[in-house]
């Protein structure tokens, strides 16, 4: 057991403290992978395999046929008669125990089969319907919408302007500059649950409560990204500074033309970070978006489970969809968010 | 791109040249950490002055000038019990139990989070094919947001869901999970942790790569057992970080609420009820707002952070003279 906890350096040959280490490993997989796995399969499924139980990894839906005489497509079952026959027939009604069944090919003949003689015929079907009927029936475009003006614009915003102090902060001096820094590396200590009420009534007295500025607004300075430009930008020579003054560049295209681009990989671990905090807020937006047409993704998500407790068809493609964006942005920029987290300790 | 990037630039390039030759360049900070500072004036320290208005003042007015003052009175509804050995007896006993789960919950919480991170992070600093890969698999769930993880277990746990298929086919009656008070609180753990676990290993991982190979080598050399080499060199060499995620873990057990509010809406009852669903719900989601209560238990709240943070200190400047005396 211990030797497998402080090994570092492994031996040409695996041994028993390899195979318990892959086999966490392989556990680990499961139970990190296997929900969202689930979720996106039964995404899948149609309103009425949804609610089968057992349910089914794969969306598996029972065969339906068109009988002649008949208006509605009939479930489809494999059926065995008193002779052994086997053959598939159709539902057109159950009453207790025992069902009314035609076969597809003599739709005038109708037949009574007890149903401990007939199993379902299912097929594989992946239920699309889910994912375009959310957008017409649930005004799912607009919530979609939402989510991506507020992240989009939040984060082009705190990229603006926690750069401009980060670089205040880092190239110059003046007086009250450590201050400036202190106070606002000191917002680290005040979680925005303990000023809710407060915030409330701040974006009430400027009108934006129900709106999406007021959700964009009271996050975008952030401590942390202060922090994580002012120490990148440090480390951008002052040398290059003094060459553009020379050349009577104005101080503000010295913070625009020569300091953001130096920073970009900084401001890039920061903007991976913004757009995560705000496609996922969900506390600001729930006190200060109350009218569904503001709602965000999450807060639709949240509404609809309360909702639609019977139409998990369509509250999974949601979950879906939502979860895609972010999904994409751990397959491609896992890096820098690692890298991120590991170097300033925040998430 | 860059031309219309460009553009945007120089639209405030006026003021700033105006704003340089008046206050000259040392002084242009200011106004580069202007819009900062008015952010933060706004929505943080404004507010937290506000809040101390709001918890000494009563009625359902959310303008503060409109609310009349009545001192400690929101503090004693809060905290007013006639025996304060049964939470029944209080006048708000929800905030009691909520404050009592909260406590437990974080308890709980944090020794397993750290626990299966640590182990987690030893495993993935091992010499393993594909760490990168592996990394980023317990690192995945913490990227989805709070709403999807909740909607993700609660479409597993509901009453059809697999794990009671499971149940079923092992020849066992289903559970209610999310609706049976003890298994609701089990499962508000476990999804907590499955969320965030992959945050605090990538912590401990980068504390463990920062451990000298040398000090290993040595211990080898000295025929140290695997187990004393945890003991004497790993861990306390990865005190440090061991401690950020204990505090980090701590403040957020403490303010758990968007999962959960989701998972479980608190319930069944109050089982699952945390302190900031106590200020959601006694401040927004009740027929009347009782702002001043609310804010009364943001600054109860507080406290408790600022008794976290404090110990956080103590135990840093315990651990770095720890490492020096060494």
């Amino acid at each position: 057991m211990s030797g497998f906890l402080t090994r570092t350096r492994g031996r040409a040959r695996m041994d028993w403290t390899d195979w318990l280490s892959y086999l966490y490993l392989v556990v680990g997989l499961f139970t990190m992978f296997a929900p969202v796995l689930w979720l996106v399969m039964s995404s899948f499924k149609s309103e009425a395999a949804i609610s089968q139980f057992p349910p089914t990894f794969l969306p598996y839906t029972q065969k339906a046929v068109q009988v002649t005489g008949y208006d509605k497509p009939l479930p489809l079952f494999m059926t065995r008669d008193d002779k052994g026959e086997v053959k598939p027939m159709a539902q057109v009604r159950r009453i207790g125990i025992m069902a009314t069944m035609v076969d597809p090919a003599k739709p005038a003949q109708q037949v009574r089969v007890n149903i401990k003689d007939r199993t379902p015929i299912n097929e594989l079907q992946f239920a699309l319907s889910n994912y375009t009927e959310i957008f017409g029936t649930f005004r799912f475009g607009l919530y979609l919408w939402n989510s991506v003006f507020i992240t989009v614009v939040a984060t082009l915003l705190t990229l603006l302007i926690n750069s401009m102090a980060a670089f205040a902060l880092s190239k110059y001096r003046f007086k009250g500059q450590k201050t400036v820094f202190l106070l606002i590396i000191a917002t680290l200590m005040i979680p925005p649950t303990i000023i809710l009420v407060p915030v409330f009534l701040v974006l009430n007295t400027v009108g934006l409560l129900n709106s999406l500025w007021g959700v964009i607004l009271p996050a975008i300075a952030t401590p942390t990204g202060v922090f994580l430009l002012r120490q990148y930008m440090l480390t951008i020579p002052d040398e290059l500074l003094e060459a553009a003054r020379m050349d009577h560049a104005s101080e503000w295209r010295i913070y625009w033309r020569i300091i953001l681009p130096l920073a970009a990989p900084a401001l890039a671990v920061l903007a991976i970070f913004s757009v995560m905090w705000r496609w996922n807020d969900f506390l600001l937006p729930l006190i200060v978006l109350s009218r569904s047409e503001f709602f965000t993704l999450q807060l639709a998500l949240n509404a609809f489970q309360g909702e639609l407790n019977t139409q998990w068809h369509y509250l999974l493609a949601m979950t879906v969809i939502t979860l895609i964006p972010i999904t994409l942005v751990f397959a491609f920029l896992q890096k820098y968010i690692t890298t991120g987290i590991a170097s300033a300790g925040v998430k | 791109m860059s031309r219309i990037l460009g553009l945007f630039f120089n639209l405030f390039e006026p003021v700033f040249r105006l704003a340089q030759r008046r206050l000259g360049v040392s002084r242009l900070g200011w106004l580069f950490v202007a819009p900062n500072l008015i952010v933060f004036g706004l929505f943080t320290f404004l507010p937290i002055a506000i809040n101390v208005v709001y918890a000494t003042t009563g009625g359902v007015n959310l303008m503060p000038l409109d609310r009349p003052y009545t001192g400690s009175e929101n503090f004693g509804t809060l905290l007013e019990c006639r025996n304060y050995f049964d939470i029944q007896t209080c006048r708000k006993d929800v905030f009691w139990r909520a404050i009592f789960n909260t406590m437990q919950f974080s308890l709980i919480q944090v020794v397993l989070m750290v626990v299966f991170s640590l182990l987690t992070a030893l495993v993935l600093n091992r010499k393993i094919i594909g760490r990168g890969f592996w990394r980023g698999v317990f690192f995945y769930p913490v990227l989805l947001s709070p709403v999807v993880v909740a909607l993700i277990w609660k479409w597993l746990l509901q009453s059809q869901g697999v794990f009671n298929a499971a149940l079923v086919a092992l020849g066992s009656s289903p559970i209610e999970w999310l609706t049976t008070a003890h298994w609701a609180f089990f499962w508000v753990v476990f999804v907590s942790i499955w969320a965030h676990m992959g945050f605090y290993t990538l912590i401990l991982l980068a504390g463990l790569q920062a451990i000298p190979k040398e000090m290993y080598e040595a211990a080898e050399m000295d025929g140290a057992s695997a187990w004393r080499t945890l003991r004497r060199i790993t861990l306390p060499l990865l005190m440090p970080n061991l401690i950020v995620v204990l505090v980090l873990a701590m403040i957020r057990a403490v303010q758990i609420f968007d999962e959960v509010f989701v998972l479980t809406g608190g319930g069944p009852g109050s089982a699952t009820t945390f302190i900031v669903q106590f200020i959601y719900q006694t401040g927004f989601a009740e027929q009347i707002h009782l702002y001043g209560l609310a804010a009364a238990a943001s600054l109860v709240l507080a406290l408790g952070l600022i008794l976290l943070t404090l110990i956080q200190l103590r135990l840093t400047r315990a651990s770095d003279a720890g490492q020096r005396s060494r």
